[in-house]
């Protein structure tokens, strides 16, 4: 299982049903391949609750999720417009929103929508998920392309939100939120402690269970 | 009743609506549900300084896309611009203007525009870059901002059926952002895959009242699995 697989497999784990979610683009997307739970059903902020697998043979190009990859309709879905949409996100009616992002800080606020430097060209639906979903799980991989850590003490890229994150998922461990620190909370297999604070800039606290320690 | 004064037989006929300067509301999400036909008519039209608001500027080279590199655009307002390489390179170059909103904030503000409403408070983007500027209010005991409504001199959208009467039905996510561009334009066009008589689409199917609508084209541009087909 590659990296990104890994990742998704590890925040499939965090949820349980009866539950709204809502996957944003790149590993969040595969998560769906790992939640079995039919009382799970997936929003897309395009405009369909009820996101299912797509029969490689029966594509639909009208029929896409917010990465504008062809999905299908599972029974008992609903096609709505963007505000209604959004009024579904912002007004708290998602349970869980699942985000990539480019750093997560010490307090567990995320930037993933621009790059100091860079022509701010896109921020899609991140704010609103950010604003209004009742939990939010980051997928992403721990360090970025460069080798650094993306778990920071400060953003150096803009916020998305002032709201924090409740559950940071990488390739080498899962952090919870609590009272704006983060705490260690589970490792990814072969992954020792000792690897994970080597990896990491960001101050945590470490609550793992006797048994993986 | 004669009821078939809403329908035109061509983009061109109903682009004497638009004027230099306008602003046009284009529905879409990347190119699906974009009015496709629309937007290849409005590539032979001579027009300029458009404010287009649209989610995206299509793809580089397709869809609005086109349209921006004939520099027929001055200022884009919408969510998501990453996908085109195009808009990038002409704001870095000064020659587009472009106003950033989160995507349920731009689609609010035409719902707002739409139903006669000034503006109104979102707790979306509060305290990050995209919140400089706009007036603050705390109610309820949370931090809110203020966004003022987007409305539209003309509107291109996508539909699915339309009857003679200019009632629209929607196709699965091209729905998107139609319906509310819909409301929030003065004058609305919008591209079907089939106009029907009246009567033959169920009034609880219908999404878009006529009322709203302007005038109907048939779309000759369609979105297909394998890319963008002329019918």
């Amino acid at each position: 299982m590659n990296e990104q697989h890994l990742i998704a497999s590890r925040v499939a784990q965090e949820i349980s049903g009866p539950a709204v979610v809502n996957l944003g683009i790149g590993i969040p997307t595969l998560v769906s391949e790992y939640v079995k739970e039919d009382t799970v059903i997936f929003h897309t902020e395009n405009g369909l609750l009820g996101v299912t697998d797509i029969d490689p043979n029966h594509i639909d190009p009208n029929l896409v999720n917010a990465g504008k990859l062809p999905v299908g309709e599972k029974e008992g879905s609903s096609f709505f417009n963007s505000a209604d949409s959004f009024a579904m996100i912002r007004g708290g009616h998602i349970d869980v929103a699942i985000l990539g992002a480019l750093q997560v800080d010490q307090t567990g606020l995320i930037a993933n929508w621009a790059v100091p430097g860079k022509a701010i060209l896109g921020v899609g639906g991140a704010m609103d998920l950010l604003a209004g979903a009742k939990q939010i799980i980051v997928a992403m991989t721990h360090c970025s392309k460069d080798g650094k850590s993306k778990l920071v003490k400060e953003c150096l890229y803009p916020i998305t939100s002032t709201r924090a994150v409740h559950i940071i998922v990488t390739n080498l461990a899962v952090f919870h939120v609590k009272d704006h620190e983060l705490y260690l909370v589970d490792l990814m297999p072969g992954v020792t402690v000792e690897t994970v604070q080597q990896h990491t800039e960001a101050t945590y606290k470490v609550a793992l269970t006797q048994n993986q320690i | 009743m004669n009821c078939m004064h809403k329908i035109k037989s061509s983009g061109i006929e109903v682009l004497d609506t638009l004027k230099n300067g306008d602003t046009l509301l284009v529905g879409g999400f990347g190119l699906i549900g974009a009015p496709l036909t629309l937007i290849d008519a409005l590539k032979e039209k001579e027009v300029r300084d458009l404010t287009v608001v649209s989610n995206n500027l299509g793809e580089s080279g397709k869809g609005l896309g086109l349209i921006l590199n004939q520099n027929k655009i001055k200022k884009v307002i919408g969510s998501y611009f990453t996908s085109n390489r195009d808009v990038g390179e002409k704001y870095q170059k000064g020659e587009l203007a472009i106003q950033l909103l989160p995507q349920g904030t731009m689609a609010e503000a035409l719902r707002a525009g739409g139903a006669g409403i000034g503006g109104f408070y979102t707790k979306t983007a509060v305290g990050t870059k995209l919140a400089e500027g706009k007036e603050q209010r705390v109610l309820d005991d949370e931090t809110y901002i203020f966004e003022q409504s987007i409305k539209g001199d003309v509107a291109f959208i996508r539909a699915h059926k339309a009857d003679e009467l200019g009632n629209l039905t929607y196709y699965k996510t091209a729905r998107n952002f139609n319906p509310i561009m819909a409301t929030a334009a003065k004058y609305v066009v919008a591209e079907v895959d089939e106009i029907v008589p009246v009567g033959s689409l169920n009034a609880e199917e219908i999404v878009t009242p006529h009322l709203f609508v302007d005038a109907v084209i048939v779309a000759r541009k369609v979105l297909t699995k394998d890319g963008v087909k002329s019918l």
